[in-house]
């Protein structure tokens, strides 16, 4: 009876989190609904999701914030998502999503769309092919040789994102002036033009309901390949699939909002910090956490300094750097 | 012998053999050496001696399954490891490394519970039973009252008591043990194998690394002696313990006393 309570807790323990952090995520997705260049009340917000209120509030909080809001928060969520599964991957807690060179692959490919003078449609699904080739080269470069480590993949995709980021460097050295601000505002990620928030949203979703089974194997992944292998675990086709899907979750969110950076690293860790490192806990509790926060994050970068606008990058680094300092003097 | 699908009414035998036939173990830049032709039997207590970089680590690997070897076979209960999913070789063998991988922050208590990772369908939590399981390995190791505690806060010999935990929890039918007295005092040194000997007499094979020669003589049934260049021999304790053979294959002199009525090796100065 004794061990049964002590089950019984251990689950309570892991859905507590959760529901504070479901909890969060509708508080921010209601503050960026009511905040922006016009205010709505509490009482007025509610009015118009029931289908009512004003008109212009109708406008304003169903066309504009709320596809804004969620494509913010599907691609907090995937980015975070992304990272928590790419530091299992190469078993290191500093991993984030473009550690492997994918976000370097997406922004040339998107710098080069803009320097062409394409549409923003088009820049976003030159990033996602970018972003897909660089997979694609990290993937058959540590693949083809024989023997393979998490150390070797994580050597390949750093080399190639240097390689890409001199591409970066050389691309915005010859672009013309006023095509600048554009790019670094995508380089920095920016979520005006993010459009519809349906793919983000519902890849987030997939994503969780694929990972959610695999909580528990990658808890033991997470003590090593061999240790894993010593208790059943397939640990190459379960690493390729690791690498694959959180690659493909990082080229969905790089698509929507261009490289939002620190998100993928810290939402986890930050978690782990506080919560202890059970994937089926920290999965979810990543999902919903950076998809607050990258909530927040735009609503601040949209509000902060209106009607100017600030790349949601810079937003996110500025709250993100001193809450992790706090979180990492305050632990052991 | 032709391998056949086993059919349905041939039971599978509870207690398993593990054989090595014809092995050759993969060490890159090494001659062959002598192929192994081993059967461990259940009860058995095997001990593999040898010096540094003898192979001795890459040799418990092969038998796992964890390493491909340069030629030959090793089978658990007459079907080669290849031909066993993971899973159902991790619900059959187990085994303790040498080193660990604690990058990510995790308690004993959760440490010891993934011994039973192989035996729970991926979309199912452990149950009391895995617990109540888990919560028995840490006390037969003397490490409730550190249940809840971070490995990042546990000495070495803690460490690797809570290692044998897990493998405890997982109760193989084979106990592979790379250097299981590794970091531990004297007391548990002793304490550990007395755990493997209990294991094996239930009827558990087991194979342990050791680097002392006291333990092995007094704890091991067989002995496999494993040379640098790839040379290998093996039988059982007494006939092993020839001290011209242990010299030569340490390079080292030794000094032999008996006591309790076992031999003790001590290093001449």
């Amino acid at each position: 009876m004794a061990d049964a309570s002590v089950h019984r807790v251990s689950r309570k323990r892991r859905l507590r989190p959760l529901a504070w952090l479901a909890l969060a995520a509708l508080l921010a997705l209601a503050i960026a609904l009511a905040l922006g260049s016009v205010g709505i009340a509490p009482d007025e917000l509610a009015a118009v999701l029931l289908g009512g209120g004003d008109a212009l509030h109708q406008t304003l909080v169903l066309e504009l914030r709320l596809p804004r809001a969620l494509a913010a928060f599907g691609t907090g969520a995937l980015l975070a998502l992304a990272g928590a599964l790419m530091q299992i991957l190469l078993r290191n807690p500093l991993a984030d999503p473009y550690v492997l060179g994918l976000s370097g692959g997406a922004s040339v490919a998107a710098l080069l769309a803009m320097l062409a003078g394409a549409s923003m449609a088009l820049v976003s699904g030159a990033a996602f092919v970018g972003a897909l080739v660089s997979i694609l080269i990290v993937f058959g470069l540590a693949h083809g040789t024989g023997s393979w480590t998490p150390t070797r993949l994580l050597l390949t995709g750093v080399v190639m994102a240097a390689g890409w980021g001199a591409l970066i460097s050389f691309l915005l050295a010859v672009s013309p002036v006023d095509q600048l601000p554009g790019m670094l505002y995508w380089l920095m990620g920016d979520l005006a033009y993010a459009g519809s928030p349906w793919p983000v949203l519902s890849v987030a979703v997939i994503s969780l309901l694929v990972v959610t089974p695999l909580g528990r194997t990658l808890n033991v992944l997470a003590r090593g390949g061999l240790q894993a292998a010593a208790l059943g675990v397939a640990v190459r086709p379960l690493e390729w699939t690791l690498y694959l899907l959180a690659s493909l979750l990082t080229a969905v969110a790089v698509t929507t909002a261009g490289s939002v950076g620190f998100v993928g690293l810290m939402v986890p860790h930050m978690l782990r910090l506080r919560l202890g490192n059970d994937q089926r806990l920290i999965l979810p509790a990543s999902l919903l956490a950076g998809g607050t926060l990258l909530t927040l994050a735009d609503t601040l970068a949209r509000t902060l300094i209106a009607p100017q606008q600030l790349p949601v990058g810079v937003i996110t680094a500025l709250l993100g750097v001193p809450s992790f300092l706090y979180l990492l003097s305050r632990s052991r | 012998m032709a391998i056949s699908k086993p059919s349905p009414a041939i039971p599978e035998p509870l207690i398993e053999t593990l054989e090595a036939r014809e092995l050759v173990i993969d060490i890159p830049g090494r001659p062959a050496g002598r192929p192994l032709y081993l059967r461990i039997a259940p009860g058995e207590r095997w001990g593999v001696l040898g010096p540094n970089g003898a192979g001795k680590t890459t040799l418990l690997h092969t038998l796992a399954g964890l390493r491909a070897p340069r030629s030959g076979e090793v089978r658990l209960g007459g079907k080669p490891l290849s031909r066993l999913t993971r899973r159902a070789l991790a619900r059959r063998l187990g085994i303790v490394f040498q080193t660990h991988h604690d990058d990510f922050p995790a308690t004993v208590r959760e440490t010891a519970l993934i011994g039973r990772h192989p035996f729970i369908v991926p979309w199912q939590q452990e149950g009391p039973e895995d617990l109540a399981r888990a919560e028995a390995a840490l006390e037969r190791l003397d490490l409730s009252h550190l249940a809840d505690r971070e490995l990042s806060t546990l000495s070495g010999g803690e460490r690797q008591r809570v290692s044998l935990a897990t493998l405890l929890t997982q109760a193989p039918q084979l106990w592979l043990a790379d250097e299981p007295t590794n970091h531990l005092d004297l007391h548990h040194q002793v304490a550990v194998m007395e755990l493997l000997a209990e294991q094996a007499a239930r009827g558990c094979g087991v194979v342990m690394c050791l680097h002392d020669l006291n333990l092995a003589a007094r704890w091991c049934s067989h002995l496999l002696l494993l040379y640098p260049g790839g040379e290998v021999c093996w039988g059982e304790a007494d006939s092993m313990l020839v001290p011209s053979a242990l010299e030569g294959l340490y390079g080292q002199a030794l000094t032999t006393a008996m006591v309790d009525g076992a031999p003790v090796f001590v290093p001449k100065r």
